[in-house]
């Protein structure tokens, strides 16, 4: 077991290197910083005065991969690679365009950011399973038909409309709760209440649908067959064989989204004004702040790749019949 | 006028031939044309067919752009040409994009939604809210609205029973004809649904969309019938032109997307080994990179490009589309991973088969055996994902164009409306009818995309016929 973890770490490392890379690439060689320098600085005709300027001042006045005025291994790490890439894998992330450290602000935004995650996936796991369990329950009726129904008809649905429509009808129409805002501590519960409930919403249709099918598929095989016959009642076939074996398909894809949390949610946070990581991208992506931008994505894709770990060491704790190969 | 053919135009009708000559192929093998058959015979599937293909009409009239002439000739005589693109949908809805107001104005309304400052002809001023310029601006008396919007609408509606009264009439006639039985007994099978394609749900679909559109048609000449935006534009109008921007991310991301996937895919688990080991490395780190931030940060790189290329495109709208062409490019070059997984499980199954293996014995190259064996063994899998993955692009647009990096700001698309609407909520009186204009569009364009989406799912994925009638056996 764990050799097997071990592999699986090391392994991911040359997928981390991978994403620099693309990273790397997209940020510095298909555009040149002088072009970044030139969008920022906005007018056509800036000086190159302040362009180099403001290249010195974001540590872009070096070469991209060699630089041959240096000496022994500055050659190396007096480069843009090295500065703004490689050290990414020891989670520097330098400063952003405002200048204040990028590390220092995703230790503070992540609190925000899962204090509103965690609470919609939680509640997200548990209201999905439960009504596709329900409508697995009362399959081929009415019941279940009108359901999937209803399921489809909500993930037709933009996730922006269920936000703006949330926030007008709760917030502003019945003045239930704040219409956005945030404070720490226990006085957090009024502003997230509205947000769990939309991101409940929002993925309500996709979520209950995707369980019922996997929910369907164990109803279809053998095994129930064999419970119903010697006589076990509905209930207790659901509860004790659908509900454990459905359940695997389930979890992996749940652990593998647990990292992500961390992330946050673009939409939510931003149109709430949750002071998370999420709001933290969409600011910098609008601002065009590409350190930032550059940051998230590393950080992202680290979380990602940790989920896809978590997934296969969880499925093989789960499931018995896949072995450490 | 001259014909301007503008990037997501060549492809949008690249892809219609495409789409066309698919059709013909089909028709003519019977294996191909049976799990389509299937697709027909869901009534959910014929109703959101129609209404689709009513969006890609509009789709396709929008993709035919010109520029119109102009009065007058330069110095050497020659032909002038105006600077604005324009399409055959402009054209045909030449009177409600000309009758723009000053400001906002409700659905149907005949006065601004805006109090004016007015000068009275004794010469002092007072404020009220104007006539439109143009919305009711043929009423005489403006205490005539309520009558005149009603017979409109009735007439409207009247006319649409009648037209779909006669389209159905000659529709059962043709299809009794060809079943050579009398129009009663054609007539009797359909109400009885005992057509293989559902015709009730056909003639039901033509009809609420008869019953929709001509009312609104009537109504548009003279009312501004989802209102107008803050600039006073018809907002009817933006939610037709928003339709072409929709269908080309839905449709053009996939075309991008197909080429990676099908051939990366199906080469991994053909070849195996360090090839299959090079193309998974590839996906799996593409894959690890969440979609959403991979997708800004190329966009974000993209912006740059046109920023300092501005010297490429003369004109906004060849800037806006390449824009555009370049969304779904990065859109397609994010989303192949997902596709080029499942087809890569599914020729490592495949290259086992004995008829694979017998292949080989023959001694048939590579190349033949995969364009020959394979390609076809898992088509269906291409066109299942194809038709998925049209609805969630759509609703990707709108996220992606709020989180701005969407489509160029001066392109009229569903996320550009929605953006522009969101703060419109907070108004007191609230300015509601762009936001819903643009929900109602999206909402049955995504409806009826999930719908189809999942009958041809249900007709072409074995898996899933076979589940179904487990879980229907087990059911009972």
């Amino acid at each position: 077991m764990l050799a097997y973890i071990l592999r699986r770490v090391l392994s991911a490392i040359p997928i981390l290197v991978g994403v620099n890379l693309i990273t790397f690439t997209l940020f510095f060689v298909v555009n040149t910083p002088e072009d970044m320098a030139r969008m920022q600085l906005g007018a056509k005709r800036v000086t190159p005065e302040a362009i180099e300027q403001w290249k010195a001042e974001r540590g872009y006045d070096r070469p991209l991969l060699w630089n041959a005025g240096a000496e022994g291994t500055r050659r190396l790490t007096d480069t843009i690679f090295f500065e703004k890439s490689a050290k990414l894998f020891a989670f520097d992330f330098g400063n952003a365009d405002d200048g204040r450290s990028i590390g220092h602000e995703i230790r503070a935004r992540m609190w925000p950011s899962l204090a509103l995650a965690v609470p919609s996936f939680l509640v997200g796991l548990a209201v999905y399973v439960s009504a596709a369990l329900a409508l697995a329950f009362f399959r081929a009726t009415y019941l279940d038909f009108w359901g999937v129904v209803v399921c489809v008809a909500m993930m037709s649905v933009s996730t922006l409309f269920y936000i703006i429509g949330g926030q007008f009808l709760v917030s502003k129409l019945w003045s239930l709760v704040p219409i956005s805002g945030y404070q720490p501590g226990l006085d957090s519960a009024k502003f997230l209440l509205l947000p769990v409930a939309i991101a409940l919403a929002a993925g309500f249709g996709e979520g209950v649908r995707l369980y019922r099918t996997f929910f369907l598929e164990e109803i279809g095989k053998d095994y129930v067959r064999t419970a119903r016959a010697k006589g076990l009642a509905e209930t207790a076939v659901l509860f004790r064989h659908v509900l454990k074996n459905g359940s695997i398909p389930i979890l992996t894809g749940v652990v593998a989204a647990i990292p992500k949390l961390f992330l946050g949610s673009l939409l939510a946070e931003s149109f709430f004004g949750i002071p998370g990581l999420g709001s933290y991208t969409i600011d910098a992506i609008q601002a065009q702040d590409f350190a930032v931008v550059r940051a998230m994505v590393f950080l992202g894709s680290v979380l990602t790749i940790v989920g896809y770990l978590l997934a296969d060491i969880s499925y093989t704790l789960v499931d018995p019949r896949v072995r450490f190969e | 006028m001259t014909p301007v053919v503008l990037w997501t135009d060549a492809a949008v009708w690249a892809l219609a031939a495409a789409g066309l000559g698919y059709l013909l192929h089909v028709r003519r093998h019977e294996h191909l044309a049976a799990p389509w058959r299937r697709v027909l015979r869901s009534p959910s599937a014929v109703a959101s067919l129609i209404v689709l293909a009513a969006f890609a009409g509009v789709g396709l009239l929008d993709s035919i752009h010109y520029r119109p002439r102009l009065e007058g000739a330069d110095a050497r005589g020659g032909r002038v040409y105006a600077v604005e693109v324009r399409s055959a949908l402009d054209a045909l809805l030449a009177p409600l994009k000309a009758r723009t107001e000053r400001t906002y104005s409700a659905p149907l309304a005949t006065r601004s939604f805006a109090r004016e400052t007015v000068e009275l002809p004794d010469g002092g001023v007072t404020r009220e809210f104007p006539r439109l310029r143009h919305g009711g601006a043929h009423l005489a008396d403006e205490s005539q609205h309520a009558a005149d919007v009603v017979a409109t609408a009735l007439q409207g509606l009247a006319l649409a029973f009648l037209g779909w009264a006669a389209l159905v009439a000659v529709a059962t006639a043709g299809l009794a004809r060809r079943h050579a039985l009398s129009a009663g007994a054609m007539w009797r099978l359909i109400a009885r649904r005992w057509t293989g394609v559902p015709w009730i749900a056909v003639y039901l679909t033509v009809l609420v969309l008869a019953l929709v559109s001509a009312p609104t048609a009537l109504l548009a000449a003279n009312y501004h019938v989802l209102g107008t935006d803050k600039v006073g534009q018809d907002v009817l109008y933006l939610s037709l032109k928003s339709i072409r921007t929709a269908l080309v991310i839905g449709t053009l991301t996939t075309l991008v997307m197909l080429p990676p996937a099908v051939l990366l895919g199906i080469m991994a688990g053909y070849f195996k080994g360090w090839i299959d080991d090079l193309i998974q490395y590839l996906y799996t780190t593409i894959n690890s990179i969440p979609g959403v931030l991979l997708i800004a940060a190329a966009v974000l790189i993209m912006q740059v490009y046109i920023d300092t290329h501005s010297e490429l495109f003369p004109t906004t709208a060849q800037r806006a589309d390449f824009r555009l062409l370049l969304l779904c490019v990065i859109l397609g070059l994010t989303t192949w991973t997902g596709l080029a997984r499942l087809l890569r499980a599914e020729s490592l199954k495949l290259r086992e088969l004995e008829f694979i293996q017998a292949a080989h014995a023959f001694g048939v190259p590579h190349g033949r055996v995969i364009t020959r064996h394979i390609l076809p063994n898992v088509m269906h899998i291409v066109l299942i994902a194809l038709v998925m993955d049209f609805s969630g692009l759509v609703l990707a647009e709108a996220v992606l164009s709020y989180v701005g990096v969407g489509v160029d700001p001066s392109m009229i698309s569903f996320g550009t409306m929605i953006n522009a609407a969101r703060l419109e909520m907070a108004r007191e009186p609230m300015v509601w009818w762009a936001l819903a204009a643009a929900f109602g569009f999206m909402f049955v364009l995504v409806l009826a995309a999930n719908l189809f989406a999942d009958a041809v799912r249900d007709a072409f994925d074995p898996r899933v016929r076979v589940g179904a009638a487990l879980a229907r056996g087990a059911g009972v």
